[in-house]
């Protein structure tokens, strides 16, 4: 007998089984030849229950979010499970006006997932926590029985630091205020759908799934007054104006004509019959500004990369009735509606 | 995106719009019915009635396929899912369309039939080859536009020797209900419904040609324009029919010339002959039962009729007591008449079948349109 030696985890052919998940030898042998590995940092190397961190100087508060992530499919042109499940709560950190610091990650793995698969995208986890500068600092992996899962689901939860002054709200949007988005919307959306298997369509699409706490620094930083910043997930533009515009007790009024559309979202959604203003983004970022600070919050968005896409594409108003209506490019009017049903299902 | 823009271009918009608010008489005014869901469509998400005088009215009409669908034929679908434990596939609006004892085909999903989306008949024929052991039924429903896909599924599942595979056929005429709402009492005799001409099918027109639509002109002195469904077609049929109009001309125009002819589409219209026949009659929500308005599976095919297959008839099932769709599809009422509208009946919980999908007068007019009915909002 060889003294000391484990068979290492066949991360070419193997596959989840039962006894991952279990509180075993087996689950520490996950996490120690796949996860550690990848993810690792001082933090998960303590290797207790929870981590310790230390948090930023000066006057502040905290911010958390919380994202549970379910696309199908696992992998898609541009990302995967994976950074998405990172870009997602980053975001929704940043969007409040907070430095995120720490993340969560929480796995349910179905029986029978290839481990080659699972590494792959706890690699662009890793790769995406990386670039962003947070690290995932706890974790927790469950395994459920095969037909009881979809492969991969992953929870992230995110903690950042507000530093004093800065009040971001979706209840904030005010009569008079200017509407801008940070880029082309409906990426991510099309480039879920034209992966799936019944709609093949050779398409040059690919998701914009990004961090955008690097764009939201770059546009606080300009010291103007930004009232609401949110990303267009599901739902879309056209939905998450809708929640703002609620939130927010105000009505809007958006120019169809300066909605930043790529060309082949417009032409893959005309074909399925969808409307770009209800496709998800997974980076871009809707800001709502002083209406005197709207050139200068363009510019802004302009000048950093996740932003040379960007546009001033409405205004806020006065409206009990809260409604989001939209000049078309034809020259009428209509409203823009709260997404009914679901347009495109498990998307991120 | 090209040849597609063209077509929504807001400056040739207004310059028709000028020109229909000059040929349009001051001292009259102009009723048109939209006949296709795809019109009221593009009317609604495109403002075009923003840029129509006010003397000039569009009334939507019947043409949305899932509209026009009676409750007791989703009821048909739901118990061979259900209760025949088939894999059901349809086009996606149907999933939503109301049904009896509160079910829809999603909601019967969600109690655990296998329902399917698909977007087009050759996908649901792929689902039975891949799926052997299980019975695979088609809810086959719209106009003439579906029609020939639907027959052409059916042709290669008999080449196939497929024995999985059937369609519950619910294709509808369009002729039929055009003739149907002229000959109500409302248009023929009451005059409740004023109708100076129509806007002709886009799509169905491709397929049947604009000949069918030559008797209505005739016998009823309805002008017909014949429309593409992207806006600019919109208005400009528009205008077609207010010359008609004012030259007390009731012709049949064709505006769609880049895709309609008089003959329309042999090859397809053959296709369905061969694999279809006329249906004596077929309940048609808001119409009532119209006769030969539908069809159904020949002989020679019926082994993929579904009805046939799993004996499941028809039992017709009333509307509920205050829908208005029966009046909305026929141009009777306006979304807005109706009580339910946007209280009870909203997108999210249809009542009526015209709230559920985007080409039905409610569903469209509560989209996109209704901020018109409220005067307080500003501009």
């Amino acid at each position: 007998m060889k003294q000391n030696y484990i068979r290492p985890l066949d991360l070419k052919h193997g596959r989840v089984d039962m006894s991952h998940g279990s509180g075993g030898r087996a689950m520490a042998q996950l996490i120690d030849e796949l996860f550690a590995p990848l993810l690792g940092n001082d933090y998960l190397a303590q290797g207790n229950d929870g981590s310790v961190m230390p948090l930023p100087e000066g006057p502040g508060r905290l911010v958390m979010a919380t994202d549970a992530h379910v696309v199908s499919p696992l992998f898609f042109p541009g990302g995967d499970i994976g950074c998405l499940s990172v870009h997602g709560t980053i975001n929704d950190v940043a969007v409040m006006g907070a430095k995120p610091l720490y993340l969560s990650a929480s796995f349910i793995l179905e029986e029978g997932f290839p481990l080659a698969d699972l590494k792959r995208i706890v690699a662009s986890m890793a790769t995406a926590a990386q670039e962003a500068g947070v690290p995932v600092v706890t974790g927790d992996t469950k395994v459920v029985e095969q037909g009881k899962g979809d492969g991969v689901f992953i929870s992230t939860t995110g903690v950042g630091w507000l530093p004093a002054g800065i009040a971001l709200s979706g209840n904030r949007a005010a009569p008079g205020d200017a509407i801008l988005v940070s880029g082309p919307i409906g990426d991510h959306g099309m480039a879920i759908m034209s992966q799936r298997e019944s709609l093949a369509f050779e398409s040059p699409i690919v998701s914009d799934t990004a961090a955008l706490h690097g764009l939201v620094a770059a546009l606080l930083a300009s010291g103007i007054a930004v009232k609401v910043l949110r990303d267009p997930t599901r739902g879309g533009l056209g939905t998450t104006l809708n929640e703002i515009a609620r939130q927010s007790g105000v009505g809007m009024m958006l120019q169809e004509a300066r909605i930043p559309v790529q060309p082949a979202v417009a032409a893959a959604c005309e074909f399925l019959g969808l409307d770009p203003l209800y496709c998800a983004c997974e980076g871009r970022l809707i800001a709502i500004v002083a209406g005197e600070d709207r050139h200068k919050a363009l510019a802004a968005l302009q000048a950093h990369p996740l932003g040379s896409g960007a546009a001033i594409v409405g205004s806020v108003h006065e409206d009990p009735h809260h409604f989001v209506q939209m000049t078309t490019g034809f020259g009428g009017k209509r409203i823009v509606d709260w997404l009914t049903g679901e347009q495109l299902p498990r998307i991120c | 995106m090209k040849y597609v823009d063209e077509y929504r271009d807001g400056e040739l918009a207004q310059g028709l719009a000028a020109a229909i608010a000059k040929e349009a008489r001051p001292d009259r005014r102009y009723h048109f019915m939209e006949f296709c869901g795809g019109h009221t469509h593009a009317i609604s998400r495109y403002g075009v009635t923003d840029l129509l005088p006010a003397n000039v009215r569009m009334i939507h009409g019947p043409g949305c396929p899932v509209c026009v669908l009676p409750i007791g034929r989703v009821d048909q679908a739901i118990r061979l899912a259900l209760k025949h434990n088939v894999i059901l596939c349809t086009y996606g609006d149907c999933l939503r369309v109301p049904a009896s004892d509160g079910l829809s085909l999603l909601k019967a999903k969600a109690r655990g039939a296998d329902i399917r989306m698909v977007y087009s008949s050759a996908d649901a024929l792929k689902l039975a080859q891949e799926n052997p052991e299980k019975q695979v039924v088609f809810f086959a429903i719209g106009f003439e536009t579906t029609t020939p896909p639907t027959a052409v599924a059916i042709k290669q599942a008999k080449a196939m020797g497929l024995q999985n595979f059937s369609v519950l056929c619910c294709h509808v005429l369009t002729p039929s209900a055009i003739s149907n709402i002229l000959e109500s009492p409302e248009v023929r005799k009451l005059g409740t419904v004023p109708l100076d001409g129509f806007i002709g099918p886009a799509h169905v027109s491709t397929i049947i040609g604009s000949r069918p639509y030559e008797f209505f002109a005739e016998e009823y002195r309805k002008p017909v324009v014949i429309a593409g469904f992207e806006p600019l077609d919109v208005m400009q049929a528009i205008r077609m029919l207010v010359r008609q109009v004012n030259e007390g001309r009731a012709e049949v125009e064709n505006e769609f010339s880049r895709a309609v002819s008089r003959e329309g589409n042999l090859k397809a219209q053959n296709l369905v002959a061969e694999v279809f026949e006329l249906r004596r009659a077929f309940e048609w929500r808001g119409l009532h039962t119209v006769p030969y308005s539908a069809l159904r599976i020949r002989g020679g095919f019926a082994e993929f009729d579904a009805e046939q297959r799993f004996g499941e008839n028809y039992v017709s099932v009333p509307d509920h007591k205050a829908c208005e769709c029966g009046a909305i599809l026929r141009g009777v009422k306006r979304p807005q008449d109706c009580k339910l509208f946007g209280t009870v009946c909203t997108p999210e919980n249809p009542i009526g079948s015209c709230m559920v999908s985007s080409e039905g007068a409610c569903a469209a007019h509560y989209t996109y349109g209704r901020y018109r009915d409220i005067t307080s909002v500003r501009d």
